[in-house]
């Protein structure tokens, strides 16, 4: 079962800067997949393309039989609400605790209190941070936030989670702690995208990577093929 | 139940969001407080030359004196064509005896030389008193009367009258002019204000749709925001106008310079004058920011 689905996919700026070329690909249910590549070779564009952030000037993008390029701003929102994405600045309400942060994602479906209860505390369980539910973000340190970022990206069970450089802003060790966090949730059949600088993670992870250069695909690697030797 | 759980929702979210981002909020408040203000001075005193000129317009009469040797027939015919003349609400009829009688009962000396009269005598002109339907009317109605054949002079204050409608006409168009252009000004302002709420609250929104909220969704505890601070706004100038008001009114004992300038009592003028304080507050919040989130949706 295919999850999403890309067709002669092109997006050009209004700039003039052509992103994405005649991109095709197909990733499956629960798949965990990497995109690489340098600065501008188009990753960013395509993962905004897939939370329609960006709209294709050509062809035909599937996410979940959901035709996302078609999709109207208005309507934008019946995409967002199946999938999860997370960013490399978190993007977290300062003003709000660690516990509202993370409801706010479900109060917006008029989710019942005792529900938005249960699931926030069994999803922050699952990023470890069920202790901190009641500081601030800024109370916290880049690993934790970006763990919430995640427990809010899949409260509401997402079929795919798009993580765009979500270890771009944090140390190591953190990082590793992230991906620890990201397998345990594609193990419960999560399908996860995710944009990276760190070949470090990608040689660690093992997973399917997809390289990137000037819009577009360099490589697909299947599962466990990479290997990036250091330079 | 979604609804209105999502409502209350809602409804704190706005509330808070008032107390959370206090100074912008102060800002559009004491912009509609200030407003208000105005608006309850200028409605107050419209309503009061309005209620002012009804009372001017109730007490002038067109007296239309009738020649002295007019004969009975000819105050029947009369009285016909009166009554027959456009915009005339009532009149009554004095005959020359009436009021030479009026004029005795109050003075010795009339009496003493007006009681020997006889009907051919007495030199006193038989009266009609003519009420017009309003103030307006008043000269068109003393102008048909006085062509009448046996009347011999019309009076009805010409000059007093005259300027007094052109006064109160500025007022109350200077009044709804000024009241109708604050109202506009204080929603674009409100608006501008909310805008820079929002903008400061981009990211709230920004992430508020990454999460999957509809526009609907984002534009609701916005809108609500507008009601509270319209809400808030109107404390105030409620407040002013209640007390103000009243006490504005014994202190001048309910008249203005002359026993003949009366104020609007305050109950339940005053009260009316607050809730119309309170809907202009609360529309003009909203549609505010309704006008501004609307701006900054197109993402």
């Amino acid at each position: 079962m295919e999850l999403i689905r890309l067709r002669n996919v092109k997006k050009r700026y209004k700039t003039g800067v052509v992103a994405i070329q005649d991109l095709n690909l197909k990733i499956k249910k629960g798949e965990f997949v990497f995109v690489i590549g340098s600065t501008g070779c188009g990753k960013s564009t395509l993962i905004k393309m897939l939370y329609r952030e960006e709209k294709p000037t050509s062809g035909q993008i599937l996410v979940g039989g959901l035709d996302v390029g078609k999709l109207r701003n208005s309507k934008v929102y019946k995409l967002r609400r199946k999938i999860g994405v997370v960013f490399q600045d978190f993007k977290l309400l300062n003003k709000k605790t660690v516990y509202e942060n993370v409801a706010f994602a479900l109060e917006i479906f008029g989710a019942p209190k005792d529900e938005i209860h249960t699931k926030v505390l069994k999803v922050l369980e699952l990023v470890g941070l069920k202790h901190k539910a009641k500081s601030y973000p800024n109370e916290l340190s880049g690993g934790e936030q970006q763990r919430v970022a995640i427990a809010r990206a899949i409260i509401n069970g997402p079929k795919l989670l798009i993580c765009d450089e979500p270890t771009g802003n944090l140390d190591e060790v953190t990082s590793m702690e992230i991906m620890s966090v990201l397998s345990e949730i594609s193990k419960m059949g999560t399908t996860i995208i995710m944009v990276t600088h760190d070949t470090e993670i990608v040689n660690k992870m093992k997973k399917r990577v997809i390289v990137l250069d000037s819009g577009r695909i360099l490589k697909d690697y299947a599962e466990g093929e990479y290997h990036h030797e250091g330079i | 139940m979604k609804a209105f759980r999502m409502f209350s929702r809602n409804v704190r979210d706005s509330f808070n969001s008032v107390f959370r981002n206090f100074s912008l909020s102060l800002a559009s408040i004491s912009c509609i407080t200030i407003t208000l203000i105005v608006v309850a001075i200028f409605v107050i005193l419209s309503y009061n030359v309005n209620n002012f000129t009804k009372l001017v317009e109730k007490d002038v009469t067109i007296v239309a004196f009738l020649d002295v040797d007019i004969k009975e027939e000819q105050i029947k015919e009369l009285e016909e064509k009166i009554k027959r003349v456009a915009h005339v609400d009532h009149y009554t009829f004095e005959s020359k005896q009436e009021i030479a009688e009026s004029m005795m009962k109050g003075n010795e000396t009339f009496k003493n030389i007006m009681g020997s009269w006889t009907d051919e005598e007495n030199p006193l002109n038989p009266t009609f008193r003519i009420k017009a339907t309003d103030i307006e009317q008043v000269e068109g109605v003393a102008k048909k009367v006085a062509k009448m054949e046996g009347v011999s002079e019309v009076k009805w204050g010409q000059d007093m009258i005259n300027s007094l409608i052109t006064v109160f006409d500025v007022v109350r168009k200077i009044c709804a002019g000024t009241v109708i252009a604050l109202i506009l000004v204080t929603a674009f302002l409100i608006s501008n204000t909310i805008k820079i709420t929002i903008v400061s609250r981009r990211r709230e929104i920004e992430i508020m749709r990454l999460v999957g909220a509809s526009n609907t969704n984002i534009k609701i505890p916005f809108v609500l925001e507008g009601l509270f601070l319209g809400i808030l706004g109107a404390i105030l100038p409620i407040v002013a106008t209640i007390y103000g008001y009243s006490t504005l009114y014994h202190n001048f004992k309910g008249q203005l310079f002359s026993p003949f300038i009366r104020l609007v009592r305050p109950e339940p003028f005053i009260y009316w004058i607050s809730l119309l304080l309170l809907v202009i507050g609360i529309l003009v919040g909203m549609f505010g920011s309704w006008r501004a989130v609307r701006k900054h949706l197109k993402i």
